[in-house]
């Protein structure tokens, strides 16, 4: 396949246009379903909705967001120079607000545009449907074809930026075993270290991921690199909604732990 | 093509003065009267009655010659009964084994039909095969892989060698959505879910178009043709346990039969040993051959693997004797000798039957087949993913860990249509009939994976031969308005009669008494009283159709599309019993208690039955002689 | 309703059958309207669905119609809504209900009626006539093709497919919006085209007509069609996914634009996107 090749190949019949506005069977009614159909939209809205509250007050905090050696993930990498600690300070000091915001857009775009979250959303948020054989809630639909869903698109994109944001929440992980008194363990490096494993296990298993790495490859045996990582990919890509949603509630306990540890609220419990 | 929905003026709608209004009294309900029927009438070249394998690809055949064609489907496309075939499609490739040839195929089909076959047909269809396969690969069809990139091949009941090109066990729907889309592509005109009800001949008695039914609104269609090819499968839906659907009753059969085409072996029906008998709502249903192509093997409940004890003469020096040589056998062709769970359907058939007649059966009448305790879960489920699945929503059972219980089922037909080997032409000018439909390419006994073979190999050549016939037709076929009007007559009896007055009979009662009745006395084992005792069982039920009443109107009701097929039904059941009682013998499928062996006077004819007026005759009639140099090839020492 | 949640089946058949009075509250009508009908019967042990309203028609109402073939799930023609979730009749086991309560059966939502459950699939046909055909590259000198058993395993999932149309049924794209059905192809036929694309011989390309014409945009991957999959075919994620992706990458991705310039300028083989 060539994508500067798109011409297609015509058909050898014409099919007859479809009637529209025939008269369809069964009774008038939204749904049939007699089952609790209900019950995981609304968990996904609460969970959702949850985070997204928890997020906006954490991003817009602007503080204990580092205890050394331990950063939130909401707030690595730091990019602006107003940052307690310099990460990466390309961000000049004109940037008085909170250093959260020039990164959290990252991931928040990466998982609105994540084919595991677009279901999620669409059935919960907009019930287009709330769920199967359940009448859509719109009158009219037009999918993902136009502006601003057109936009859904670019998920591939967000894709290497999440790469990006774990190579730095990785960083971020084997410094926080690098205490000021020399290295050791405490339970905010595991926490860091289980939030960067989660958030790899989310992008690794993302269908633009599986897609790259060798979905795209139409004949398998002449790229066996390929081939052997998508194989490998396939059955995270399985567990896609898992890591998704894993990977979400950890990062927020993520940033609650560093939070809570550098408001001295609690104290991190050092192993060694 | 020159279709038109307009009535041509040769084939104005029949005022019907004369039809049977003594018969129609006033219903309480709404009925119609036959004047409310007119037809529309479409014109083609040929007529392809049957959209299962042979019927696609004798379709697409046609089509390539560029004549116009129809292609009538009974179900919606792609639903035929081909979608059951599992195991796969035989072809001597010879990808899996290298000594494979069209010889040893042709070998083994001959043997296995207890040499009942039409020799020339049974050639064909070796020599072909290959090439069919090829050509379904090339649009599209998708079969397992050998390791060097080949078609892989899988060992069946009766096959020498591994030769049954296949897609884990679901064959059929590969080949068919194969077909289908093909189909598709190039156009074909296609009359999905109408069903013919009677062939039309002219005065030279040629086939000159057929009267059909749409069975979404009733309304009848009258198809004008210069040639007519049957495709329409089996007739299974006549016994009560059965793999065949709803659709599988013979129509094609009959309506050759009643056009006066010879039928030859109709007394050869196959039971495959291994339908499913648990729960009662799937009795009958297919367990794929592949079960035991892929090591499952047979038991008793007294957990002997009995198909030992039923090694025939004619397989001894070919077949394992001891269970460690059969075990070896799966690995290592060469220097073992296949298992005897392999034999052909017929044998096995009768072995699992004469065990469940003996007190050795499992618990719901079957015996078991065990492959749990013989291959990996992970292998079962690869390659039989449609058993695992079938299994297990149906029955509740595992068959990565329990056996299944299996028993014979009515599965096959091989009599039907007398077809000319080359052109698939009956006696009938102008009338082809490809697959199961027609007779003699399986003889007495049809080994596994020769039938989806069979569909396409004489597909194409009574497409090819229905499209020559019809460019070669001279003037227009002219249809005789009383003939159609008559049938419409004919179909419309049920609707218009009561079938809340007493002695209407429901359609649905009346199908079950004839399963009833052929399950009984026809079935795999057959004695001479039992089969005279069924043919004026069938005589009573045949006064009964005529009393049938339905309830409802013509708009897609299954009473009274059930109420046409048992006119089919009944006069196959007439044919397959008739035959059933004239050949005083065992060959195959047709087992005789009373007369338990083979004849060898009897192995040199076909009995050919044609319908006199409303009588059938039944004639022996010599087989045609193989040649010399075939011959030999049975001669050889294997 | 995830076909997983299906109670094992078991513990129904060891406990010997279900007893007791079934009924099952049938829709029946036409074009012009219809309503609910009830029938109680006995039940039997290990029936599906299909039989009891089998049962039905024989012995209460000779004109019930359904449309039905091989009833062991390989056919797809018996298609219907049960208690509101389009399932296959034939598939469905009356040991999956609780016993009293009716059973809703109802004709597929999406397709214009006929008659009782029977629904007009004419749709489906065709959109099927604007596939283009599967278009083979040369063959190997000895006249055949080579595949390896890998090339093929991803599309021998989609060839799974009985075109039982629950997954058109179901997708709320035409489901709930009529007048989509004239740019929409839906779940079945994004399967077909997912074969095609990732066919290892296949030449043609429908990237422009999938994005175009098939409608491919309108799906939201809420991922119904793989919910109600008798086949358990993954629609979404190994058909409409992927073909998305592909899409993307012909449509709104400059860098893969650019690596297949380069890797065409270098003479590279570009079996991939």
């Amino acid at each position: 396949m060539d994508i500067t090749d798109t011409k297609d190949t015509p058909t050898a019949i014409k099919p007859t246009p479809v009637q529209l506005g025939k008269p369809r069977g069964g009774p008038a009614q939204s749904t049939l379903r007699k089952d609790y159909w209900w019950v995981t939209p609304t968990i996904t809205v609460g969970v959702l909705t949850a985070f997204v509250i928890y997020a906006t007050w954490a991003g817009f905090q602007n503080g204990n967001y580092y205890y050394a050696p331990y950063i939130s993930p909401f707030y690595s990498p730091c990019i602006a120079s107003n940052c307690v600690y310099q990460q990466l300070p390309i961000i000049g000091t004109w940037w008085k607000l909170s250093p959260a915001l020039l990164i959290l857009v990252f991931p928040l775009g990466y998982r609105l545009t994540c084919y595991y979250y677009r279901k999620a959303y669409y059935r919960a948020f907009w019930w287009a449907p709330p769920a199967c054989a359940v009448e859509d809630a719109h009158s009219k639909y037009s999918g993902e074809t136009r502006w601003p869903l057109l936009l859904q698109n670019s998920h591939r994109w967000f894709f290497y930026m999440g790469l990006v944001l774990n190579f730095f929440l990785t960083i971020d992980a084997v410094r926080a075993f690098d205490f000021p008194s020399g290295w050791g363990m405490g339970l905010g490096s595991l926490v860091l270290s289980v939030n960067a494993i989660l958030l790899w296990l989310y992008s690794f298993s993302c269908h633009a991921c599986r897609h790259l790495c060798g979905g795209s490859v139409n004949k398998f045996s002449t790229a066996p690199l390929r081939y052997r990582v998508w194989k490998i990919l396939t059955p995270l890509n399985q567990r896609h909604m898992l890591f998704a949603w894993v990977s979400l509630i950890f990062v927020a306990l993520s940033d609650l732990y560093v939070r809570l540890v550098a408001s001295g609220a609690i104290r991190d419990p050092r192993f060694f | 093509m020159t279709d038109t929905t307009s009535t041509p003026e040769h084939l104005t709608s029949p005022t019907l003065e004369e039809s049977a209004a003594t018969e129609q009294k006033p219903a309480k309900g709404p009925k119609m009267s036959h004047t409310d029927l007119p037809f529309v009438t479409h014109n083609f070249d040929v007529l392809v009655i049957g959209a299962g394998g042979a019927g696609l690809r004798a379709a697409i055949e046609a089509k390539l010659q560029g004549v116009s064609i129809a292609l009538l489907s009974k179900s919606l496309l792609g639903k035929a009964h081909t979608v059951m075939a599992e195991g796969g499609i035989a072809a001597s490739l010879g990808n899996v084994s290298d000594q494979d040839n069209w010889q040893v195929h042709f070998r083994d089909t001959m043997r296995g039909g207890k040499m009942l076959n039409n020799w020339k047909m049974a050639q064909l269809h070796a020599q072909e095969a290959p090439d069919r396969v090829l050509e379904l690969e090339e649009w599209g069809a998708l079969f397992d892989r050998t390791a060097d990139g080949r078609i892989l091949q899988r060992d069946f009941g009766g096959h020498r060698y591994a030769r049954l090109a296949h897609v884990g066990d679901r064959t059929g729907l590969e080949m068919i959505r194969t077909l289908q889309q093909k189909a598709v592509s190039l156009g074909i005109e296609v009359f999905a879910e109408t069903i013919v009800v009677k062939l039309l001949l002219d005065s030279n008695r040629a086939i000159c178009g057929a009267v059909a039914y749409e069975r979404s609104v009733g309304d009848f269609i009258v198809f004008t043709a210069k040639s007519i090819l049957l495709a329409t499968g089996g007739i299974g839906r006549s016994w009560q346990i059965t793999s065949n659907s709803w659709e599988s009753t013979g129509g094609g059969h009959a309506l050759a039969l009643w056009a006066g085409a010879d039928m030859i072996d109709m007394e050869c029906v196959q039971f495959h040993p291994t339908g499913m008998v648990w729960p009662p709502s799937v009795r009958g249903l297919l367990v794929t051959e592949g079960v035991r192509g892929d090591g499952g093997i047979l038991k008793n409940s007294l957990g002997k693997r009995f198909m030992f004890d039923y090694i025939p003469p004619m397989f001894a020096s070919e077949t394992a004797d001891s269970e460690e040589e059969a075990d070896r056998w799966y690995t290592d062709h060469a220097k073992a000798r296949r298992t005897p769970d392999l034999l052909p359907r017929d044998e096995v058939a009768r072995a699992i039957n004469t065990e469940v007649k003996s007190g050795r059966g499992s618990p719901h009448g079957g015996v078991f087949l065990d492959i749990a305790s013989r291959r990996s879960p992970e292998y079962i489920k690869r390659r039989l993913p449609s058993m695992y699945h079938q299994f297990k929503e149906l029955a509740g059972v595992d068959i990565t860990k329990d056996p299944m219980e299996v028993g014979p089922t009515c599965h096959y037909m091989m009599g039907g249509v007398r077809v000319d080997a080359d052109t698939a032409a009956s006696s009938v000018p102008g009338l082809y009939a490809a697959g199961e439909v027609a007779g003699g390419m399986h003889g007495a006994n049809r080994l596994g994976g020769n039938s989806l073979s069979d569909l396409v190999v004489f597909g194409r050549r009574a497409g090819l031969h229905a499209a020559e016939y019809a460019k070669s037709y001279q003037g227009d076929p002219k249809p005789d308005p009383g003939e159609i009007a008559k049938a419409i007559a004919e179909c419309t009896k049920p609707l218009s009669k009561d079938h809340t007055a007493e002695n209407a009979e429901n359609p649905y009662k009346l199908q079950d008494d004839l399963r009833k009745t052929m399950q009984s006395l026809v079935g795999i084992i057959r004695t001479e009283h039992e089969l005279t005792q069924a043919l004026e069982e069938i005589e009573k039920l045949k006064e009964r159709l005529d009393n049938i009443a339905v309830q409802g109107d013509k708009r897609y009701n299954p009473g009274w599309h059930l109420a046409l097929d048992l006119r089919s039904m009944l006069a196959v059941c007439q044919c397959v019993t008739l035959g059933a009682l004239n050949r005083k013998e065992s060959r195959g499928g047709h087992t005789r208690d009373d007369y338990p062996t083979l004849d060898d006077e009897l192995g040199k004819i076909n009995f050919v039955i044609r319908q006199k007026g409303t009588e059938l005759e039944i004639t022996p009639e010599p087989k045609p002689q193989m040649p010399p140099e075939l011959q030999k090839l049975f001669e050889e020492q294997h | 309703m995830n076909q997983n949640d299906r109670q094992p089946a078991e513990t129904q058949d060891k406990n010997g059958p279900a007893t007791g009075k079934v009924t099952l509250r049938i829709w029946r009508g036409d074009e012009n309207g219809g309503e609910f009908k009830d029938y109680t019967l006995d039940a039997q042990e290990g029936e599906v669905v299909l039989d009891v309203v089998h049962r039905v028609q024989s012995e209460h109402a000779g004109d019930l119609s359904v449309r039905w073939n091989c009833k062991a799930g390989k056919c797809g023609s018996c298609s219907a809504e049960i208690n509101g979730v389009p399932k296959l009749m034939c598939m469905t086991r009356m040991s999956d209900f609780s016993s009293g309560e009716p059973i809703t059966i109802t004709p597929m939502r999406t397709f214009p009626i006929i008659r009782d459950l029977v629904t007009d699939v004419s749709f489906n046909y065709e959109i099927a006539k604007k596939v283009p055909p599967f278009t083979p590259g040369p063959k190997e000198p000895d006249g055949t093709y080579r595949m390896a058993q890998r090339d093929i395993d991803r599309i021998q999932e989609f060839h799974k497919c009985i075109e039982c149309f629950l997954c058109q049924n179901v997708c709320h794209v035409i489901r709930d919006h009529e007048e989509n059905k004239a740019n929409y192809a839906g779940p079945r036929f994004f399967v077909r085209f997912a074969a095609l694309e990732m066919h290892p011989l296949n030449t043609n390309n429908s990237l422009g007509l999938l994005k175009e014409e098939m409608g491919i945009g309108y799906c939201n991957i809420t991922k119904c069609c793989t919910e109600v999959c008798p086949e358990q075919i993954h629609i979404t994620d190994n058909a409409i996914i992927p073909l998305k992706e592909r899409v993307v990458t012909a449509n709104y991705d400059p860098l893969a634009w650019l690596v297949t310039k380069i890797r065409r300028k270098t003479g590279r083989n570009t079996s991939s996107t």
